[in-house]
């Protein structure tokens, strides 16, 4: 059994704090995905999880071991790195192997055991070959075998795939998530991208600045975001954010047009506030999904269209913020063309302007 | 069509071009290496002759035959040159290797207070001319008796291989992703096991490559030694040269028997070596 614990973790350097006392429990067998822009922190978290950072304040459990000042071999963890890290001087098969060999296991051990991850990896043909003489992905699958091959209690990913090109990106993502199917570890993930965050996990921890945002499972984090920078970070294209003031029960944008306040949504008259849309949410009228309890309508001038086959994303704006908009079943469309959107209120979202964060009640 | 063809003839003329200048260059730089190792088979007159004789018609080994016999006959303790060279180079060498190795590696991984001024004065030391030593260290090494020994010589090309070896060294372990060492804790190995499996072996190409630097570097060195040997307890073979001129004659062809037998180990060695450096170089470990 292997659940992590953070308990109020800081991490310094020097004087600057980039790290502020993280709280969070992982249970056995979680996938959770720590996601952020660059600089958030993510990567520190998971090296002072894997014992490569000493933290500065705080305590970090493995099961039920305080790890705090456990050197990494002590940890009984593994870590996928960004760029493999794998040994350029010895073979595949030694490269598996080299975490049973420095344990003392014998060769028959681990030869099993080198056999038995080469299968699950597809990597059996490859056995003998260098590091050197392997492509991106079959690299990439070697870092993973060496990690799983020594049954640890809990997996690291440092930003895995950043370093493959898209389709390849695609594959290794369901590679990953069959994986941890089949061989049920803790897995701690970091990724800068929300598309791999949001199929990966079990639950999102989104940080920012050496903080916690937001944590919940992948659809919990997309319908409810508790600020803007998550509203904005998770879901493809990014929530459309229009400022606007709280008059009467609407809120009036800068050019005059208003939408009603979003049901489940409260704030004061004349407050200032973000209103958030996302595309899929956002349709022309014809090309839309079939309207729910709450909608409104809105007319906007396209000015681009990006057709992607089965939808296509309409730009346009209202009070001078570009937005993006969803059309199902697209027929072609010109620049300049103004078309009826229908919002679905049910969906929509309202920020405060100046903290960013929801107005949810 | 005619455009493509002179095209195609110009480009192997251009080749043929590179590979003359190639030649002759190649052919300067080989040429006295060449005349040394042809004058040690050759008698005096033939070395002499004005005008030159290029083409040798007399070859044979009366000049190693004089060197290896006894003194008196033309003789010179060449095995004790020889001995006294070799264990002062390989000594001296595998200190600064080994002091070039830690330093190194602390250059390249750890971040401490001064470390960009000692870098600099490490280089520093390195441009200072050998010879201008020569006075000073001889008077030291008078006074505390260590002057015509092995071990003042060994501690005399410690010093001068050092800065080089660290400066060499340095940049190979920068060349050594971080990743590597951590991967190889991750693993299970501790911060020492980590070096020695992994980091050291994938630095070994540039290692090995400091490591002839400062050998051939010892083995060749003829300014200090010079001065700080005296007896054959501890002349090395570059200062043995010397014991072939005498008061009104030069035994060149003594002289260059003698320099054929310094550089034979010299090339074996780099032969040995250089299959480590391109074996070495086999990396792909990380996303590069």
């Amino acid at each position: 059994m292997a659940e992590v614990h953070l308990e109020k973790v800081v991490k310094k350097y020097g004087e600057l704090e980039v790290v502020h006392g993280i709280d969070l429990d992982i249970g056995h067998n979680e996938f959770v995905v720590f996601v952020g822009p660059s600089g958030c922190g993510k990567s520190t978290t998971l090296r002072m999880i894997a014992g490569l950072e000493n933290i500065s304040g705080g305590n970090i459990r493995i099961g039920d071991r305080v790890v705090n000042d456990l050197p990494p071999r002590a940890r009984n963890i593994s870590m996928v790195f960004q760029n493999y890290a794998l040994y350029p001087h010895m073979s595949v098969r030694e490269n598996l192997g080299f975490s049973l060999k420095i344990a003392g296991k014998d060769k028959a051990e681990i030869e099993a055991a080198v056999d038995e991850a080469a299968a699950i990896l597809s990597l059996t043909p490859l056995l003998d070959r260098k590091p050197g003489e392997l492509s991106g992905g079959q690299r990439q699958r070697v870092a993973m075998g060496r990690a799983i091959v020594r049954h640890p209690d809990v997996f690291l990913f440092d930003e895995p795939l950043s370093n493959l090109d898209a389709k390849l990106r695609t594959q290794m993502r369901v590679e990953i998530k069959k994986l941890h199917r089949k061989i049920k570890t803790t897995i701690i993930y970091v990724t800068h991208d929300q598309v791999e965050a949001m199929t990966l996990a079990d639950r999102i921890v989104i940080m920012r600045n050496g903080s916690i945002e937001q944590q919940g499972t992948p659809l919990e984090v997309f319908a409810n975001p508790v600020s803007t920078f998550v509203a904005t970070f998770i879901g493809s294209p990014p929530m459309n954010l229009i400022d606007g003031v709280v008059k009467g029960g609407q809120v009036v944008f800068s050019d005059g047009t208003s939408l009603p306040v979003p049901p489940r949504y409260s704030a004061a008259e004349g407050q200032r506030v973000q209103y958030g849309v996302r595309a899929d949410n956002i349709m022309p009228i014809g090309h839309a999904l079939p309207p729910e309890e709450h909608m409104a309508e809105l007319d906007m001038t396209v000015s681009l269209s990006e057709p992607l086959g089965t939808e296509t994303i309409l730009f346009g704006e209202i009070s001078d913020t570009e937005i993006q908009a969803k059309m199902l079943n697209p027929r072609p469309v010109e620049p300049g063309e103004t078309m009826r959107f229908q919002i679905t209120l049910d969906k929509c979202h309202l920020f405060d302007a100046e903290s960013g964060v929801s107005l949810r009640t | 069509m005619d455009a493509n063809r002179s095209h195609r003839l110009r480009a192997h003329g251009l080749k043929l071009a590179h590979l003359m200048t190639l030649f002759v260059a190649m052919s300067i730089i080989c040429l006295p290496g060449l005349w040394i190792v042809l004058n040690s088979f050759r008698p005096t007159v033939e070395i002499m002759a004005k005008p030159p004789i290029w083409i040798p018609n007399d070859l044979n080994f009366d000049n190693y035959r004089a060197m290896f016999a006894g003194a008196g006959e033309g003789g010179v303790p060449v095995v004790t040159y020889f001995m006294n060279s070799l264990i002062i180079s390989v000594t001296s060498t595998a200190i600064a290797i080994l002091v070039g190795m830690a330093g190194g590696y602390a250059f390249a991984r750890y971040r401490f207070r001064g470390k960009s001024a000692i870098f600099v004065g490490l280089m520093v030391t390195r441009a200072v001319p050998g010879v201008a030593l020569s006075l000073p260290l001889f008077i030291v090494y008078a006074r505390i008796g260590i002057i015509d020994t092995h071990f003042g010589m060994i501690l005399t090309y410690v010093a001068m291989n050092v800065p080089f070896t660290i400066w060499l060294i340095d940049g190979f372990f920068r060349q050594v992703p971080k990743e590597l060492a951590e991967a190889a804790e991750i693993d299970g190995c501790t911060r020492w096991q980590a070096f020695w499996r992994v980091e050291f072996p994938v630095a070994r190409a540039g290692i090995a490559s400091a490591g002839i630097f400062a050998f051939l570097t010892s083995w060749n060195e003829y300014a200090l030694a010079s001065q700080l040997t005296r007896s054959v307890t501890s002349k090395t073979m570059p200062v043995g040269l010397l014991d072939f001129t005498s008061e009104f004659t030069l035994n060149w062809g003594g002289m260059c028997a003698l320099a054929v037998l310094m550089i034979i180990p010299a090339l074996v060695l780099t032969f040995l070596v250089q299959k480590h450096l391109i074996a070495g170089l086999t990396f792909g470990g990380v996303k590069g």
